[in-house]
């Protein structure tokens, strides 16, 4: 028996992990006969929806710091939330 | 209405930068579609004849595609990259979409007359092909100059939903981005995949994230795309009737007085992606390529820049 690694990457409207999921991302490293998550949809509308469901978040992201200069621009989605879950195969 | 000469309007503009793209639906004639799609063949296997002899077929994100799929008796000169367009294909069918009178509208509006061809290249996913790529946008990192290059994605035939239609992110085009620093966002609300009519053309920003998608159907999907650079500073090259009475002031806020018909009020719109605070700075990069396309340095919506701008001014009133 061992333990498999699901990961979810949520992105999220601000910082706050109780607001808007905008894209999402899942890797799945089980042999595919653990639960997934659907495609076509967000798979939770705002991020503590995924606590909720069993996910365990590993990593918030820092908050972005502007140099001089480059106050206003505007780059990668900056609100990324990464989660994990596990199962014994 | 389209203008005689068939350029883009100032709102088709705006919608342009807020966007970062335009869609046509079948604009480009059946006749000249079937031409097309008789000569793609032969510029499909010149192009990856040459990767091959480079040895990186199949390693730049390009559908592997059979000998079988390029058979052509069409004969084909390829232009060198930094030629005139007009200099580009001068025989051949390709050219004939290029030169068609609304697609030079187009081109024209966007990047001036007789541009600069960068490349182009032909997109074939074989049916049923389950080749896709990773979300990306065509270039390495942008400076903070706001002139911009076109691409256009061409499609001669028609192209069902799931059948490779290009994904793409409406709005993604002003972010400072590597080119495939953007590859892990698998899904993002409000993304879109191309599917239309014979003869559609798309018209991207070149900083558009985009990526090719698996085609589901049992049809061998073709497109054409080509990049153009411009040769003079875009500004107000397009049909300006309607400038000035849809360019706002920088007193066009929407926490004061708003205009609802308003180059301004289209900046406003988002994507359902841009949510939250970040559409801020979205409005402000809108409004800053505007002012480079308009030549109006004192273009605002909502205020953002000019607050900024003017603070000396104001303090000294």
């Amino acid at each position: 028996m061992t333990e498999k690694q699901q990961v979810l990457y949520l992105w999220l409207a601000e910082s706050a992990l109780d607001t808007a999921v905008i894209g999402w991302a899942f890797y799945d490293g089980t042999s595919g006969d653990s639960p997934t998550i659907p495609l076509e949809d967000p798979p939770y509308k705002i991020g503590t929806d995924a606590l909720k469901d069993g996910w365990f978040l590993i990593q918030s992201p820092a908050l972005p710091m502007s140099l001089p200069g480059s106050e206003h621009n505007i780059s990668y989605l900056p609100n990324e939330f990464v989660f994990e879950r596990r199962f014994t195969e | 209405m389209p203008a005689d000469n068939y350029y883009l309007t100032t709102l088709e503009m705006a919608q342009f930068v807020a966007e970062g793209y335009l869609c046509f639906d079948a604009i480009v004639p059946t006749e000249t579609n079937n031409r097309v799609l008789q000569e793609l063949p032969a510029l499909a296997s010149i192009k990856n004849r040459a990767l091959e002899t480079q040895g990186i077929a199949g390693g730049v994100g390009i559908a592997p595609v059979s000998d079988d799929q390029m058979i052509s008796d069409k004969q084909v000169a390829l232009p060198n990259t930094g030629l005139h367009l007009s200099d580009c294909y001068p025989s051949e069918s390709i050219g004939e979409f290029l030169r068609l009178p609304q697609v030079q509208g187009i081109i024209h509006s966007l990047v001036g007359i007789d541009p600069i061809f960068d490349h182009d290249w032909v997109h074939l996913l074989p049916g049923g092909s389950q080749f896709e790529q990773h979300l990306h946008m065509d270039a390495v990192i942008d400076t903070s100059d706001p002139a911009f290059d076109i691409q256009l994605f061409y499609f001669p035939h028609a192209v069902a939903p799931g059948d490779g239609g290009t994904r793409f992110l409406p709005g993604s085009h002003l972010r400072k981005v590597r080119a495939e620093g953007v590859s892990r966002y698998q899904h993002i609300v409000g993304d879109r995949q191309f599917s239309g009519p014979g003869g559609t053309v798309l018209v991207f920003h070149h900083g558009l994230w985009h990526a090719g998608q698996c085609n589901n159907g049992i049809d061998d999907r073709w497109m054409y795309k080509i990049r153009l650079n411009p040769r003079v500073p875009q500004v107000r090259l397009w049909n300006t009737e309607d400038l000035e009475r849809v360019h706002n002031d920088f007193s066009d806020h929407q926490f004061a007085v708003v205009r609802t018909d308003s180059v301004g009020h289209i900046f406003r719109s988002m994507q359902p992606w841009q949510q939250g605070h970040e559409s801020r700075y979205e409005t402000i990069q809108r409004a800053r390529l505007w002012r480079y396309l308009t030549g109006d340095s004192d273009y605002d919506v909502d205020y953002y820049l000019t607050r900024l701008g003017r603070r000396r001014e104001l303090m000294a009133q």
